[in-house]
């Protein structure tokens, strides 16, 4: 069977497309698939970081789509799993050094020889978006539980319906329970009764994420993360299992203050 | 030309077809100039097609008529014409020309006597799904969306707005003037709301259950009031 290309978008930055590309390869190949994450994001280049593989890039997607080398040279085999690959953006170009037909020949290269091609879209809705969204059989859409990050995601979804792609499927990153709990934040439903679209994930507010971003070690790695798990989650998802979505709103204030007495008594 | 002078507007797939006959051409850029300056929110951004009848027109009777659409951000891209020197001109002005403009995609009424509000709200346009924020419909005559219109969607028509679903975006009805343009959704909670000249917004208060509701201009402003059978 042909591979399968995941693009990761959003349309406003910062809400965690890089993040959940990183975790969601991670998670895919954890699954014992193949697997290559594609940074569509060239000029600012971030999956590589996120992956800890930024010393082993020599080639990247525009010296593959210029003809300086072939797919194979610029692909990055990660450094922990053995059949997971990364294939970096260039630092030094921009949007326009790659075409969406470009992005749709790489990926039918990559589709014999991988079962997963998830690629990381650039934020916006101009010429890094279409060429992340080219070759896509499927779409996920990461907003946060706020409304400007997620009117960005209904515009994107729109974009997307018009062009036919599809199917859609969304994960709301960085839900903090406690403010949802107090009103402060959008929660889950009002999210998805917005967007009306195909949830596949919610990821908690983790704290660890970003000290392990920025060890270049995704989440999905480490045992005891409510993120990792939920990007786990997601995987299985989207290999057509069926998960049910984890309570979220749970422990009330309760049960974690017990819990940070336990954790205190350690 | 003893006839009075017909302006009508139209909508075709490539957008609006506007018809000019009778009286002086520029009687009839007189009454289009009217026409854009009640209905600017309408054509803003829009491009437009002249159907000019069997005139002859020169290039600057043309550029007359592009300077005006653009004061008013409408681009003109065709000519309609059966008079080969409008037409010929029309062309080196970088104009299409006679384009097919048998492609409309709503039912077009025909064109009705001097009944100039029956004309600029006929023909409906169905939109068949939920318009999402950053796409829009604009449209001479009524708009029915099957769907829900979200916040950052907008929803301009000369006619009446009926929304089967929610209504969270910008609406506008009655763009040309038409006071008793009626807009109706089965939850009706827009950005804004704007029948003819008349402008609303939701009442800022947390969200009760929603109920349809019709909005119309009474007595110079708007009202929503509970949409069932009278």
């Amino acid at each position: 069977m042909p591979g399968k290309v995941v693009t990761i978008t959003s349309g406003k930055g910062g809400v965690g497309k890089t993040t959940a590309t990183a975790n969601l390869g991670v998670a895919l190949a954890m699954e014992n698939l193949k697997v290559v994450v594609l940074d569509a994001d060239i000029g600012l280049r971030n999956l590589d970081m996120m992956m800890g593989l930024e010393n082993r890039i020599v080639y990247d997607l525009v010296d593959v789509v210029e003809g300086r080398c072939r797919l194979r040279q610029a692909m990055v085999r990660d450094k922990r799993l053995p059949e997971l690959y990364l294939l970096p953006a260039a630092q030094t170009r921009d949007k326009t050094a790659v075409s969406p037909s470009n992005m749709i020949d790489i990926c039918n290269q990559l589709r014999d020889t991988t079962d997963f091609i998830v690629v990381d879209s650039p934020a916006g809705i101009e010429r890094g978006f279409q060429n992340a969204v080219a070759a896509a059989d499927e779409v996920i859409i990461v907003t946060n539980p706020e409304v400007a990050a997620v009117r960005d995601a209904d515009r994107v979804i729109g974009l997307l319906e018009a062009e036919e792609k599809g199917p859609i499927h969304l994960v709301i990153n960085r839900v903090k329970p406690d403010m949802v709990r107090r009103g402060d934040m959008l929660d889950t439903s009002a999210v998805i009764e917005l967007l009306a679209i195909d949830l596949i994930g919610i990821i908690p507010e983790d704290e660890s994420i970003v000290g392990a971003a920025n060890r270049g070690q995704p989440i999905v790695l480490s045992n005891n993360s409510q993120a990792g798990l939920a990007f786990r989650n997601i995987a299985r998802r989207l290999l057509g299992h069926s998960v049910p979505f984890a309570p979220l709103e749970k422990p009330g204030l309760f049960q974690r203050f017990i819990k940070l007495v336990r954790s205190e008594g350690e | 030309m003893g006839q009075p002078v017909d302006v009508t507007i139209k909508g075709i797939r490539q957008g609006l077809l506007i018809r000019l006959r009778g009286g002086t051409w520029d009687a009839q850029l007189a009454q289009l100039a009217e026409r854009l300056r009640i209905g600017a929110s309408f054509f803003k951004g829009g491009q437009v097609a002249l159907d000019v009848g069997d005139q002859a027109l020169a290039q600057n009777d043309l550029q007359a008529a592009r300077d005006l659409l653009s004061t008013y951000e409408v681009t003109l891209w065709a000519i309609v014409s059966p008079n080969d020197d409008t037409t010929l001109v029309a062309a080196r002005m970088g104009l299409t020309v006679n384009m097919d403009v048998g492609e409309r995609v709503e039912a077009v009424a025909p064109p009705t006597d001097d009944d100039e509000v029956e004309d600029l709200s006929s023909g409906v346009l169905v939109i068949d799904r939920t318009l999402r924020s950053g796409q829009k419909a604009h449209h001479p005559g009524h708009v029915i969306v099957f769907g829900d219109v979200h916040s950052g969607a907008e929803v301009i028509a000369g006619g009446h707005v009926v929304v089967w679903g929610s209504l969270r975006g910008v609406v506008h009805a009655g763009a040309f003037g038409d006071e008793g343009a009626r807009v109706c959704a089965l939850d009706l909670s827009p950005t804004q709301l704007r029948i003819a000249g008349h402008i609303a917004r939701s009442p800022d208060d947390k969200r009760r259950r929603p109920v349809p509701e019709m909005a119309q201009v009474r007595s110079h402003r708007i009202e929503a009031v509970p949409w069932k059978k009278n």
